[in-house]
């Protein structure tokens, strides 16, 4: 990649450099100057009322109308258990309950949910003892950095409601839109597997 | 992504008069599972939102008489479960159960799947992204810009029904399955009600493949409806994807068969992941009429289905895996009992 432009200054200068770079003039912006200058202007925010339920909770809320209902969680209500992974619908990590129905909460305009019942990870436990989901992640080792967790948990409880997890075939076909990148999806599946068996027994 | 306004009314008509007085610039959105991921990646700017999700009873299912009738709001994953298109008419569940993942299914509607834009990567790719910082042209998005999908990297690309302008694969399964079932739908625009083939709302890209649909601004599909036939139980929607589940079609096919014993009396193929617009395989059809089927005449049918075909750089793999795809589903159809 480096060869025949007869400038002499290979890939990999060039990126060391960029990087120097864009660190130098970064430190030598001041912290306000950066936020005022550096961040695109946001339009105002809209004023659209909504309240939804939240882990049980009315939560009247004012947004802007792009608001995701990922978002919402995080930034407005400071739920941060449902991740932020792609925002485009493809990993799951943001995964969270509407109506007992499991969602990506990236692409859910938050103003869809007015009204309705949002569940998040932070909701599942009974107080402090865990959802059986939740026990099973732990004795099965199902995870190993975590940021999929919350997502898949929340997938998988809906999964065995649905009747989705009486096999493994099943299982992994109904988990299918969660993805792991450490690939704990042996101990995914065994999780799920066993916490179906007590969910049943209730 | 850019700002807009956003209206959520309970009717179907007010929504039509929303759209009408909005004017130019209005989308409705139903899941959002395509509109919304295109708005953030700036392909999809409209300025004003109508969710047409709270409009109250346009999501029944109808099973009994001599149809099936499905409300456009309808989600895919109910009619993926449902009974009796479970029993009766395996290609439809199955056309939903392996479209994308079960959250993305509850969220997406029957009717608004039909209208889910392309996934060509340069058409996803370059408007605005920062990755890419606004290089690739493509025709769809920014119409007369041209198409780095024809000599790029077209693995993915249609060897069905592309042009000069565009090669973008129609990415649906839903729409395919519709296609070779002989359904329609039923439309509502401001001049009242229409009936439309599912197979004719969709445009070849000619040299105008931005113009994707055939509906008019401000119609909206409210309901899907499929005859009744006997073939319905000897069918399958047979898909092939890179991973085994959540991708979409690198070749699919819709098969349903009407048998007099091992002899096929009539046969629907549509095609799917290889085709621009979902893709009646007429030829496959006529190839089997009347014919035992057998390994031989089933990948005959295949090979018929892919006659026209024309491939790009990097997917000519796709004629041989569509016609075996092809093959295969005609097998499984056949396999299936009609009682």
């Amino acid at each position: 990649m480096d060869g025949g432009n007869g400038s002499g200054v290979t890939r990999r200068a060039a990126i060391g450099g960029t990087a120097s770079l864009t660190a130098a003039s970064l430190l030598s912006v001041p912290e306000e100057g950066l936020a005022r200058g550096a961040l695109p202007t946001l339009p105002p925010a809209g004023a659209l009322a909504i309240r939804p339920i939240v882990n049980g909770r009315p939560m009247p809320v004012t947004i802007d109308p792009r608001t995701s209902l990922l978002d919402l969680l995080r930034e407005r209500l400071a739920l941060t258990g449902a991740k932020k992974g792609c925002d485009h619908g493809q990993c799951g990590a943001c995964t969270v309950h509407v109506d007992g129905r499991r969602v990506v909460s990236c692409l859910t305009l938050a103003a869809k949910v007015d009204g309705r019942e949002v569940t998040t990870i932070e909701g599942l436990s009974d107080g402090e003892r865990l959802h059986p989901m939740q026990q099973a992640f732990i004795d099965h080792d199902a995870l190993q950095c975590g940021y999929c967790t919350p997502g898949q948990i929340m997938a998988a409880v809906v999964c065995v409601s649905e009747g989705n997890a009486t096999s493994k075939a099943d299982i992994r076909e109904y988990m299918s839109g969660n993805i792991c990148r450490c690939g704990a999806y042996v101990g995914i599946v065994a999780a799920i597997e066993a916490a179906a068996t007590k969910m049943e027994k209730g | 992504m850019r700002s807009f306004s956003y209206a959520r009314p309970e009717t179907a008509l007010a929504a039509i008069q929303a759209f009408a007085s909005a004017g130019s610039g209005a989308r409705y959105i139903a899941g959002g599972t395509t509109l919304y991921d295109l708005m953030k990646l700036d392909i999809e700017h409209p300025q004003h939102l109508i969710d047409v999700t709270a409009i109250r009873g346009l999501d029944r299912i109808e099973t009994s008489g001599d149809r099936l009738r499905f409300e456009a709001l309808a989600p895919m994953s109910a009619i993926a479960a449902n009974q009796t298109v479970l029993r009766d008419y395996p290609v439809l569940a199955e056309a939903l159960s392996k479209a994308a993942s079960q959250q993305l299914r509850n969220m997406a509607t029957v009717g608004g799947n039909l209208l889910q834009r392309t996934r060509c990567l340069y058409f996803r790719n370059g408007a605005g992204g920062v990755s890419v910082g606004n290089t690739y042209p493509c025709n769809k998005r920014e119409p007369g810009s041209g198409c780095a999908a024809i000599g790029g990297v077209d693995r993915g690309q249609a060897v069905l029904g592309q042009s000069a302008s565009c090669t973008a694969v129609s990415p649906g399964d839903w729409p395919v399955a519709l296609v070779a079932m002989n359904a329609y739908v039923e439309v509502l625009g401001t001049s009242g009600t229409k009936t439309l083939p599912v197979a004719d709302l969709y445009r070849m890209p000619g040299d105008t493949p931005h113009l994707e649909f055939t509906l008019q601004p401000g119609e909206m599909i409210t309901a899907i409806v499929v005859p009744k036939t006997p073939a319905g139980r000897r069918s399958t929607y047979h898909k092939i994807r890179d991973r085994e589940s959540y991708a979409f079609a690198l070749a699919s096919a819709a098969v349903a068969l009407e048998m007099d014993g091992d002899r096929v009396t009539r046969a629907h193929i549509a095609l799917g992941g290889v085709a621009t617009k979902p893709w009646r395989a007429t030829a496959a059809e006529a190839a089997l009429a009347g014919q035992q089927l057998t390994p031989n005449t089933a990948l005959a049918a295949g090979h018929a289905a892919f006659a026209d075909a024309r491939p790009g750089r990097h997917n000519a793999f796709k004629i041989k895996l569509g016609a075996r795809t092809v093959a295969d589903a005609l097998t499984i159809a056949a396999a299936r009992s009609d009682t």
